[in-house]
């Protein structure tokens, strides 16, 4: 089902004030995709998604469920499933007694249900562990019955709060694929909210990149790493972060620190404007012939690549970069490079080129 | 060698602090236990760090252990002697010769099992009664939220009042005398007045059973709320979240949710208030006077009022002999607390969630 959120506000009052915390914010989340809610904390991210569970009342604005407005609905009417972050599991009941309590809430007939449970409980794959409580599980394994528990009663719409935030980092990449492959299996329309950049990217059809409340960029993960639409989307997407260089519009050419920034920008400046270069780590490309002459601090092996942290000739701020790791660096030698690409932005973050 | 005796140093230490923190009994075992294992040689080091640490144990548990052998073990001790000496003589100690008619002639007292229907029913009435009206208060007065810390103080004051304060307020309430506050009740009705309470004859039982149902689930309500309100406030609320995401009824979330969830508290709470039922002596006194109902009756007589009886008739000029009964009587009660706390903790532990 398509969930579609319009001018969606959520203004919570406090003795200090009012704090907005969901600032009018428009999404269109289309019929079965998975899409992550991403953002540092704080950005209302999770304030968003409880307002779409009717746990929160949303301050103004309309939630729609396909054609209908669920806004005044109470959770128990949206027909939605919801994963809490740390899960929310019935500790006194047993991972069947878990899954089966949605259904059992609907009078659905015991053998129905049963059968039912053990269906989900096939797909997440936690069939083998029906008998037990959730104090005897793993943490992916409680996820799992969390998910299984959220999907039972085949809600329209599934929300994951945070879902592995409580995971080991090895588990986290394995339940990540898993939350992509039942959400395929399944094709219920899934909205997750995540502050782990790679997270979001790694399993989202489509992510929403939020901060302070508003709506940054909505698209495809690669899409939006790719082309950000301002500085902080393109600072919250990637590891490492994106390199931020402070430049200015000195006799219609662009400095970078004293040097002259040597790429082609077709974008009339006015003189004196301070301007941000966005170069991510990949872009840059070492290069004999390079344009710019850096002095190489540290030469870190990742794996497959070398992470080099450097910086321009007189500067003190580092940057890094990613190159192969077949490329010979030697730390604390002045090489020259090249940029692949380049994200310039204004002085208040927003994209030119 | 000198490898040795360190480690050996280091195992004594480990249990020596044990020792510490565990009571006396275990204490005292300890060297002995080390004088069987090790030799000799090292038996020195091994009394010397009890000693060091053994005292330190006994010496911060002396007073409250003084107090409770003088005043706690030694009475058990006596009593559960005494009630095997039918001609015990308090007056000159004289013990006289072993035998167990203290408790066939409790056994076979009509008021004793009288005094026995009577804490049944407190024990099998008043006590699930009042455990059920707590909850149900507990969880209203939790989901209210304005005003929520006001009606707390409303339903914490029986708490803090004072008993004989309390005992005034039922009298008025519950007044054999025309006036009573509910014989004014009964009379605006058109009915007659009921001898709610009191020493006089013509209490209807049901009437009494009635009032003293009234009275002790009031006046353990405060405490019962209290401990359920802190034990609710405990638990997460995305449980209840959760519950109504999956559309659970207000029931059901009572009943599979709050219940399970705060069975630790209910355990504690039914096992004091069983063990508090057995023991109710002074509400039925503060009701009925001190002959629990009329003087020949004792219609609404104890247990505990049973075994103060006996005792009583001894130190008010009665035969000296009667403190054996008493006894036997109090060792019955234990046995029948025991007993049931015992089945209270087996049914439990398949019940209570920790």
């Amino acid at each position: 089902m398509e969930v579609k959120l319009v001018n969606l506000t959520k203004i919570f009052s406090k003795k200090e004030g009012d704090v907005c915390a969901v600032d009018h914010i428009n999404i269109t989340i289309p019929n079965g995709k998975l899409v992550g809610l991403l953002g540092p904390s704080g950005c209302g991210k999770s304030t968003t998604l409880y307002m779409i569970a009717g746990l929160h009342r949303p301050s103004d604005g309309q939630i729609f469920f396909g054609e209908t407005e669920v806004s005044k609905y109470p959770p128990e009417k949206r027909g939605i499933g919801l994963v809490f972050q740390n899960y929310a599991l019935y500790p006194h009941l047993t991972v069947k007694e878990n899954i089966m309590f949605p259904l059992e809430n609907k009078k659905m007939p015991k053998k129905e249900a049963l059968e039912k449970a053990q269906k989900y409980a096939a797909l997440v794959g936690i069939e083998n562990l029906m008998d037990r409580k959730p104090g005897q599980l793993s943490g992916g394994q409680q996820q799992r019955v969390a998910i299984a528990r959220a999907l039972v009663k085949e809600p329209e719409v599934l929300l994951l709060d945070e879902p592995l935030s409580n995971l080991d980092a090895r588990l986290r990449l394995q339940t990540r694929e898993e939350i992509k492959r039942i959400q395929k299996n399944t094709g219920v329309t899934t909205i997750f909210v995540t502050h782990d950049q790679e997270e979001a990217m790694s399993i989202s059809d489509e992510i929403v990149v939020m901060n302070f409340g508003v709506v940054h960029q909505i698209g495809k993960p690669q899409d939006v790493y790719n082309e950000p639409i301002d500085m902080f989307v393109a600072k919250f997407l990637g590891t490492p972060p994106i390199n931020i260089l402070p430049a200015k519009v000195v006799n219609s050419k662009i400095k970078l620190f004293d040097d002259e920034f040597k790429e082609d920008v077709k974008i009339d400046f006015v003189e004196g404007q301070e301007l941000n270069i966005g170069i991510r780590p990949e872009f840059v490309q070492i290069d004999e012939n390079g344009k710019y002459e850096i002095h190489v601090e540290m030469v870190e092996y990742i794996g497959r690549d070398k992470s080099i942290l450097f910086h321009f000739k007189g500067q003190e701020s580092t940057c890094k970069a990613i190159v192969p790791s077949n490329l010979m660096v030697e730390p604390d030698s002045d090489i020259k490079i090249n940029f692949n690409r380049f994200f310039l932005f204004d002085k208040e973050g927003k994209r030119l080129v | 060698m000198q490898d040795k005796e360190i480690n050996f140093d280091c195992k004594v230490d480990f249990d020596g602090n044990l020792v510490t923190s565990k009571e006396t009994k275990t204490s005292k075992k300890t060297p002995k236990k080390i004088n069987d294992k090790k030799k000799k040689q090292n038996n020195k080091t091994a009394m010397l760090e009890w000693k060091k640490d053994g005292w330190k144990a006994v010496i911060s548990l002396a007073p409250a252990l003084l107090i409770l052998l003088v005043f706690t073990f030694y009475p058990i001790v006596r009593t559960f002697i005494i009630s095997f000496f039918p001609h015990y003589n308090y007056l000159d100690d004289s013990f006289g010769a072993f035998g167990v008619d203290s408790f066939t002639r409790v056994l076979s007292d009509p008021l004793f099992w009288r005094a026995m229907a009577n804490t049944a029913i407190m024990v099998l009435v008043s006590v699930p009664l009042s455990i059920i009206i707590a909850l149900l208060i507990t969880v209203l007065l939790n989901s209210i939220k304005r005003l929520q810390g006001f009606f707390q103080v409303i339903f914490f004051l029986p708490y803090v009042t004072n008993g004989i304060a309390f005992g005034l307020v039922f009298a008025t309430i519950f007044s054999p005398m025309d006036y009573g506050l509910i014989n004014t009740l009964i009379h605006f009705f058109g009915g007659k007045s009921i001898a709610w309470t009191g020493t006089a004859e013509t209490i209807p039982y049901w009437a009494g059973i009635f009032v003293i149902t009234i009275y002790s689930i009031w006046n353990g309500l405060a405490f019962k709320i209290l401990v359920f309100l802190s034990g609710l406030q405990g638990i997460d609320k995305q449980y209840y979240q959760a519950a109504q995401i999956d559309s659970t009824p207000k029931w059901r979330v009572f009943t599979k949710i709050t219940v399970p969830l705060l069975s630790p508290m209910i355990l504690y709470i039914t096992i004091t208030s069983l063990i508090g039922a057995f023991k109710s002596y002074s509400s039925i006194v503060a009701l009925f006077g001190e002959s629990m109902g009329n003087s020949q009756d004792r219609t609404f007589i104890t247990a505990v009022g049973y075994i103060y009886r006996y005792f009583n008739d001894v130190t008010s000029g009665g035969s000296v002999t009667m403190l054996s009964r008493a006894s036997a009587a109090a060792l019955i009660l234990f046995v029948f607390i025991m007993i049931i706390t015992f089945v209270q903790m087996w049914a439990n532990s398949k019940k209570v969630h920790y």
